[in-house]
């Protein structure tokens, strides 16, 4: 299946990376050209030479998302650092291009939790984190 | 009526000023700290300082209870989400927003924010009007109400050009609501009114119909 990851940071690229290694087509669009660094860091071959795509481009560009292939796309993963620029190109996707699969990344609990019972697909890094933070509380508290 | 304004620039401070002027209860929300603290020695208490984006500082500002609901950031990605949630959250019935860059309307469009509010349109529009020898222009749109009204310059050869309005063939769902002779006062035609070429018109229409609009006043002008 083909995979569209926006946003190469620190979460984009190690889901690009392990959805290429799974054998998934794999496309990832980046605004900046250097981020392209990220997605070859720690591989043996470039992330090209492994069968990648990078597009530098802006997300909510409709040309980026086009060449960045949204139209084959069976999955859209919207993980920017911005949590407004993902809720609207996973809506783009979802919504325009009628993309199957759209899991967006957002930062912030409350919101995460509205758009996802307006049923978009989201991951909230931030809830994991406290939820860990108060188990780990609890376990040093009973022991 | 309570108006919530998110973003305190340029914009949304002067709407904020002349709203309160007017006498309304205004909240403006501002992200920026230094932005904030500078307005605030202005506005005291009728401004709060948080990431308009996030729910609860609009729920702090008291969006449940907001007549109306303004998007006028710097960013059109905020701005539409700020709408988004007002709106379909908070049931507010009257939103505007603001749009920054012309290319991103077609995403206030796509989620219904409406009406989005952009600056270069609205210059690019008024340019167009000054233009001599302009097509067709236009002046309001009603999205919600399904029309709009547009003004075209008659060209001379056109097929309406020299003919009675009752005898122009409009199409229906169009109709001819004022006449500007050149350098005369506009009037609301009659079914015997002439169209000369050199008129303006102005035209009420269903969108969708420009297209036999142009083709009776102006098939040679430039479309707007």
């Amino acid at each position: 299946m083909m995979v569209l990851v926006v946003g190469a940071g620190r979460v984009g690229s190690a889901v690009a990376k392990s959805s290429l290694a799974a054998g998934h087509t794999v496309s990832v669009l980046d605004e900046d050209p250097l981020s392209h660094e990220r997605l070859d860091a720690g591989q043996a071959t470039s992330w090209e030479d492994s069968g990648g795509r990078f597009t530098v481009g802006t997300a909510i560009e409709i040309d980026a998302l086009l060449a960045a292939g949204v139209e084959e796309a069976d999955v859209f993963i919207a993980a920017t650092r911005g949590d407004n620029t993902n809720l609207l190109v996973a809506q783009i996707a979802q919504k325009r291009f009628g993309v199957d699969h759209v899991i967006v990344r957002v930062l912030d609990p409350a919101r995460s939790d509205w758009y996802a019972e307006q049923g978009l697909h989201t991951i909230c890094a931030v809830k994991l984190g406290i939820a860990m933070f108060q188990t780990a509380i609890l376990d040093i508290a009973e022991n | 009526m309570y108006v919530v304004v998110v973003g305190g620039g340029k914009v949304g401070l002067n709407l904020a000023r002349e709203l309160i002027r007017n006498g309304q209860e205004v909240t403006l929300v501002e992200g920026d700290r230094r932005a904030y603290l500078r307005i605030e020695q202005e506005l005291e208490h009728a401004i709060q300082y948080g990431d308009g984006t996030e729910l609860w500082v609009l729920e702090r500002a008291g969006i449940q209870r907001a007549d109306l609901v303004v998007a006028v950031t710097g960013d059109d990605e905020d701005n539409i989400l700020i709408c988004q949630v007002a709106k379909e959250k908070y049931l507010c019935e009257r939103i505007i927003a603001r749009c920054n860059n012309p290319r991103n309307l077609q995403h206030f469009k796509l989620l219904g924010i409406q009406p989005a509010v952009s600056a270069t349109d609205l210059i690019l529009n008024l340019i167009e009007h000054e233009v001599p020898g302009h097509g067709l222009v236009h002046l309001l749109d009603l999205p919600d109400e399904k029309l709009e009204i547009i003004e075209v310059e008659v060209t001379q050869g056109a097929p309406a050009a020299g003919l009675q309005v009752s005898d122009i063939d409009l199409p229906d769902g169009s109709l001819i609501i004022s006449v500007l002779p050149r350098g005369k006062a506009g009037f609301v035609p009659k079914g015997d009114t002439v169209i000369n070429p050199g008129d303006e018109v102005l035209v009420v229409l269903d969108p969708g119909l420009e297209p036999h609009i142009t083709a009776q006043f102006a098939p040679n002008g430039r479309t707007g």
